[in-house]
């Protein structure tokens, strides 16, 4: 299996597209995150890895602004988009999010139909003309999202009526159809079974074409499979962050070293 | 007094079974503990319980059913031409009933000795003078027949009394010698424990059916008296509400029903959309410090007791309504539309404002449910804040929403106190709100208050209307709570 991906990850990366300084999160007066400094290069995936608790998630949360939600979350450092700081005061953090997609750990469909789930991003944010315009944006969606042919006859069934596999598909596709550039992923694949997640990791793999995707996993294996740069977290700190095969093969902290030996975790 | 006696008596043997229980399973394992299978108290309740309940049980059952068959042997001794005209048997058993008192407080009081209480003829000796020395006044001379049948009556009753005391204390005795002898260190005494706990939630269940139950059977059984005497087709179609004692009464539900469900409307056009965003805010917007405070505030006025809420209507709602449509040219408008204070409008406003904190608060749990997960997913799709209440939370939490509302309209529907004070007493179909219209609610107080003959259809109708009213809320009930629960699965 290690040789398969390392054939898959042998595509060429892009650019550079977020960079990440000196970020320090706060929840209310406990650190989370430690002075982070991370690069994200186009059409690549990204992988965060770490024990729970590290601050994988949250530094994933950092990228769209999702933290702003929570009241007593507080982020300094500078996170530049594109050489745009995202937490500047003119940035719109629902622009934002338009720009930067998520995907989260459970799949959460909304309680509409699946066509309804997929258009619901480009009708907030007006990406279609007309009905048919429309139509055709949710089929390229859910072709992307590799489910189209599991649901084309049926798209104003509930999404929620999926099998869990198939709606983190569907959620895939959702967040695909508002054409964001960068694609964040919160562990998309611990609520689901093998199979599932060999579909949803090939899928991803796949989106590298034309997002930069950040993938958040608690599975080294998936590491390992779909990733090309990989970022191991450690008690808020990013201890060391490079090329997939050498992190795994030659990683040069002993912390990471004890990590993916099984030592610590 | 032998009553109060008898159950102190008892539960003077259950203490001590208690007690004695306990210790002969202590005895039993040595003095050690840890040899029990349960915990030593709970063979001291074994023990207790067994003597206490089955003779509870049984007393408690006794003291229903005697009665009744006294007053069934008793009443037999009472002959046919004994009862007035136009009387009843039941009558002429009080007078046996409290003849037999007074001959009690006689004995107590030392007026008359036991014997003479069993041996007095009524021809012989003033009783009735006798009677009413003691503080027992009766209506007119007892009658041989009557004494005689009182004299019955008395020793009935303490030969049952004393054959209650004689069974229930064996009953105890019983009980806990059984217990007692079984109470072992084998012995499951928890698990029988545990099983008296569940009899005593069962027990609390079924009374609560129970008495639903009898309420509604007791409404059936008068309804059916008064659907007896008046035709159901005028009051289940009929067009008018005009109630006299002439006996040609007009008893139709419809104009009620109208006023009824057009109060409710109102009250409901009121509540739900203030209701409903007062939720929206305090869940969606407000920060939690605010919530905090203005939560419990708003859940306040749910505690105003109607009553207020009546007084509001009459003396302040009112008037102000009336200062805006009516008073022709003084008026704030200049119209005059409306002539007093008690109107649907005053009532349906008032109404309403009462249902604010019971939407709002209903809402605000079921929006809290929605999880949180949809909200970040719509987040995440760079959705705003009202697009995300409107086109996820809201649909999401819809069903819900409108269970909430079902069961604010039943109790609107059911609510009287503001109606009774606030819309006035004239029953008709109209469609002006500024007019005074009656409901359901209001007739059935009126129907029922003052002086009332209860064979008449005038106050018989109250049941009939009850039993509407009862289905009505009823059906709005069962269907809130079906899409309560059918949305509640969702995500489970």
């Amino acid at each position: 299996m290690k040789d398969m991906s390392q054939i898959a990850n042998a595509v060429e990366t892009g650019t550079n597209k977020i960079s990440a300084r000196d970020v320090n999160v706060f929840y209310g007066d406990s650190q989370a995150i430690k002075g982070v400094d991370v690069e994200i290069s186009n059409n690549t995936v990204t992988a965060f890895i770490g024990p729970s608790g590290c601050g994988k998630s949250t530094f994933l949360r950092c990228l769209n602004r999702m933290n702003d939600t929570i009241d007593i979350c507080r982020v300094t450092g500078t996170i530049r988009l594109d050489g745009e700081d995202i937490y500047d005061k003119r940035v719109d953090p629902v622009q934002l999010r338009a720009k930067v997609g998520m995907v989260f750990q459970k799949p959460n469909p909304f309680p509409k139909s699946i066509y309804d789930n997929v258009a619901y991003g480009p009708r907030i944010h007006g990406l279609a003309r007309s009905k048919s315009d429309l139509d055709e944006v949710v089929e390229r969606a859910l072709r992307r999202g590799a489910i189209w042919n599991e649901v084309k006859d049926r798209l104003y069934a509930p999404g929620t009526g999926l099998s869990g596999g198939q709606q983190q598909r569907l959620c895939i596709a959702r967040a695909v159809a508002t054409e964001p550039e960068v694609l964040l992923m919160d562990e998309p694949c611990s609520a689901l079974d093998p199979i599932a997640t060999a579909q949803v990791e090939e899928l991803i793999d796949e989106l590298r074409e034309n997002f930069a995707v950040v993938i958040v996993t608690h599975s080294m294996q998936q590491a390992a499979r779909v990733s090309q740069n990989t970022a191991f977290f450690h008690l808020g700190e990013l201890v060391e962050y490079g090329e997939t095969g050498q992190i795994f093969t030659n990683p040069q902290d002993p912390r990471t070293e004890s990590y993916i030996t099984g030592r610590i975790g | 007094m032998p009553l109060t006696w008898l159950i102190l008596f008892l539960f003077a043997l259950a203490a001590l079974g208690f007690i004695a229980g306990r210790v002969r399973a202590v005895n039993s394992a040595g003095g050690d503990v840890r040899e029990l299978h349960s915990l030593p108290n709970y063979y001291g309740w074994n023990v207790a319980l067994t003597a206490l309940v089955p003779a509870l049980a049984v007393l408690v059952v006794w003291l229903f059913v005697q009665p009744l068959m006294i007053e069934r042997s008793v009443s037999g001794m009472i002959p046919e031409e004994l009862i007035p005209e136009g009387s009843q048997r039941s009558l002429v058993m009080s007078d046996v009933r409290r003849v037999a008192h007074g001959l009690d407080m006689a004995v107590r009081q030392g007026a008359l000795s036991e014997d003479d209480a069993s041996d007095i003829r009524a021809g012989f000796t003033d009783l009735r003078g006798r009677l009413a020395d003691v503080g027992v006044a009766l209506g007119s001379d007892v009658r041989p027949e009557v004494l005689s049948a009182a004299q019955r009556y008395r020793q009935l009753n303490a030969t049952g009394t004393l054959w209650q005391s004689i069974i229930v204390a064996a009953l105890a005795l019983g009980g806990l010698t059984l217990a007692y002898t079984r109470t072992h260190k084998g012995f499951r005494a928890r698990n029988v424990v545990e099983r008296a706990i569940l009899a005593l939630l069962i027990l609390a269940a079924s009374i609560a059916v129970l008495t639903t139950l009898g309420i509604v059977l007791s409404m059936l059984f008068e309804t059916r008296n008064f659907f007896g005497l008046h035709s159901w087709s005028d009051f289940f179609f009929g067009t008018t509400w005009a109630p006299n004692f002439r006996g040609d009464s007009e008893l139709s539900i419809l104009p009620l029903l109208w006023g009824t469900l057009y109060i409710s409307f109102i009250a409901l056009a009121v509540a739900v959309p203030v209701g409903l965003f007062a939720a929206i805010y305090l869940s969606e917007y407000a920060s939690a410090a605010l919530r905090s405070f203005a939560k419990p505030l708003l859940e306040i006025l749910a505690g105003i007791p109607t009553i207020v809420y009546g007084m509001f209507a009459l003396l302040t709602v009112g008037p102000m309504l009336v200062n805006f449509f009516g008073r022709g040219p003084d008026g704030v408008l200049g119209v005059d539309w409306m002539s007093g204070a008690t109107s649907v409008l005053t009532a349906g406003v008032v109404m309403g404002i009462m249902l604010i904190p019971f939407v709002s608060s209903l809402s605000d749990d079921i929006i809290n449910s929605v999880p949180q997960s949809l909200r970040d997913g719509s987040y995440g799709l760079g959705a705003t804040q009202s697009e995300t209440v409107r086109q996820v939370v809201l649909p999401a939490a819809l069903p819900g929403i409108v269970g909430a509302v079902l069961l604010a309209a039943s109790r609107a529907i059911g609510e009287t106190m503001i109606v009774v004070m606030g819309a006035g007493a004239i029953a008709k179909f109209s469609l002006n709100p500024l007019e005074s219209m009656t409901t359901i609610t209001t007739r059935i107080v009126s129907q029922l208050t003052g002086d009332t003959d209860f064979a008449s259809p005038e106050t018989l109708v109250a049941f009939a209307l009850g039993l509407t009213l009862f289905v009505l809320t009823l059906g709005l009930n069962i269907l809130a709570l079906y899409i309560v629960r059918k949305y509640r699965e969702q995500y489970e």
